[in-house]
């Protein structure tokens, strides 16, 4: 078996019969959702052939710029969505902080990926460079935001006992090393879980679209194995950057706690 | 040791001139919601006055390293503060964010004894009743030997008799050492037994100080 099965524009519609189905069961149970259903199904429709499009077109060219672009807005795009998911004020040094821990991570880790474990030719061909990046920035991305949302309770929350600490001559960092202890384990959490049910409970999407695709399984388990490391190597190093310098931002130089002073 | 000129926190603290002397029992006494508590926090830069100049030994504390200054001017909070852990880690926790050396269990042992602490080494702080608590976290600060003592009563978790005790307790050990004690306290009774001086204060302004023969 080679290739894959073309879909095409009329079995595609067919499976738009999911959506009737649905539509079909919230009205007979009056759940009232109807409208939220229809849309976010039009998103994700609307939403995905305009990536298509713009994919086969970035696929298409070979200029490494065009794909540093696409790898700059992607990242754009994650730390918007980072700064929109938290709900608490973010201080602008902390905001500092929070940019350059995702830039340093998932750049690092994508050109780590790409030229040492891929060694792609050339490197910036868009076809593993864009997807790759993508699950990189992507988990970092979520592993930062929960990770900030914590630093942000916990400080709040342990305030006293940092200032405890600190009236017991403890240096900031000291004063701080259980939160940030706590903030690096959760937020790093989600994705040392995805690992352990890997392959037993779920076929990774990558793994499926490979597949799906024609490529053996083992070729496919060997993307996996590797993206899945070069993920947690990427939520790792954003999540050491966002501990090690964002405590840093809720003290002034006279190792106060920011609010106090004046 | 420290001398206050003409310094201002936000419109809570205002004090023209002021000098606190070394090796002596200094006590602040004013109502509650005086100031008395920012007044300590000032002394130990754990907050940033806008106007004026506190000085330590003749430097300014703006030009002192501020975790350095802390583990020499050690202050007790009114509320003890509890870190998670048992309560020889509690106990022990002053001396490692100093980065001094840790005291074996015997003398850990000595001190809960002298202070009435009467439990044992293993069990986990955070149960403790507020009296119990307000001892371990004094024990703790007098294990740093601090040069200074910053001293905000313990009003709330104790009764009147066991603050007293207490209270003597630390003036008496700092007075044997030759260090300095603040004590914050709204009893005037308590200042005039205890203290070498009385600084009144009154919403934050420095209204008398007193010496007491």
């Amino acid at each position: 078996m080679d290739g894959i099965i073309e879909i095409g524009p009329f079995r595609l519609l067919a499976a738009y019969a999911f959506l009737v189905l649905l539509l079909f069961l919230v009205r007979k149970q009056g759940i009232g959702k109807e409208k939220e259903i229809i849309i976010s199904t039009l998103r994700m429709t609307i939403q995905l052939i305009i990536m298509g499009y713009v994919l086969v077109y970035i696929f298409e060219q070979s200029y490494f710029y065009v794909t540093l672009l696409v790898f700059a807005v992607m990242l754009f795009f994650a730390i918007r969505n980072i700064f929109a998911r938290i709900k608490t004020p973010v201080t602008k040094k902390l905001s500092r902080v929070i940019i350059l821990s995702m830039i340093t991570g998932t750049v690092v880790t994508t050109f780590y990926f790409l030229l040492l474990v891929l060694s792609s030719d050339p490197w910036y061909e868009a076809r593993y460079f864009i997807p790759i990046a993508g699950m990189i920035i992507g988990n970092s991305m979520t592993g930062v935001a929960l990770g900030v949302e914590r630093l942000i309770g916990d400080m709040k929350a342990k305030k006293q006992l940092i200032e405890g600490a600190l009236m017991l001559g403890a240096t900031p960092k000291d004063a701080t090393l259980e939160i940030t202890r706590d903030v690096f384990t959760s937020a790093i959490m989600p994705t040392i879980n995805s690992m352990v049910g890997m392959g037993i409970i779920f076929i990774p999407g990558m793994m499926t679209g490979q597949i799906l695709a024609g490529a053996s399984p083992l070729v496919a388990i060997e993307y996996q194995i590797a993206i899945m490391l070069g993920i947690l190597g990427s939520v790792s190093i954003t999540l050491f950057m966002l501990t090690r310098l964002g405590y840093l931002t809720f003290f002034n130089r006279w190792s106060q706690l920011e609010e106090n002073s004046d | 040791m420290f001398k206050l000129d003409k310094v201002r926190y936000k419109n809570i603290i205002s004090v023209d001139d002021l000098i606190i002397k070394a090796n002596e029992t200094t006590c602040i006494v004013g109502e509650s919601g005086s100031g008395k508590t920012t007044f300590l926090k000032l002394l130990n830069h754990m907050v940033n006055y806008s106007r004026g100049t506190i000085t330590y030994r003749g430097e300014d504390l703006k030009n002192l390293d501020p975790v350095l200054l802390r583990r020499e001017v050690i202050m007790l909070p009114q509320t003890p503060v509890i870190f998670p852990g048992s309560v020889r880690d509690n106990l022990l926790i002053g001396l490692t964010f100093s980065g001094k050396e840790p005291v074996d269990d015997n003398r850990l042992l000595e001190e809960m004894k002298n202070a009435g602490l009467n439990k044992s080494l293993d069990e986990e702080a955070e149960p403790l009743s507020g009296g119990e608590k307000q001892r371990l976290a004094l024990i703790r600060v007098m294990l740093m030997e601090p040069g200074v003592l910053l001293l905000d009563e313990p009003t709330s978790a104790l009764d009147e008799g066991t603050e007293l005790q207490i209270i003597e307790y630390v003036n008496n050990y700092l007075r044997s050492k030759e260090k300095t004690l603040i004590l914050v306290t709204h009893s005037r009774e308590l200042a005039k037994s205890m203290g070498d001086r009385l600084i009144n204060v009154n919403k934050g302004i420095v209204t008398a100080v007193e010496e007491v023969a």
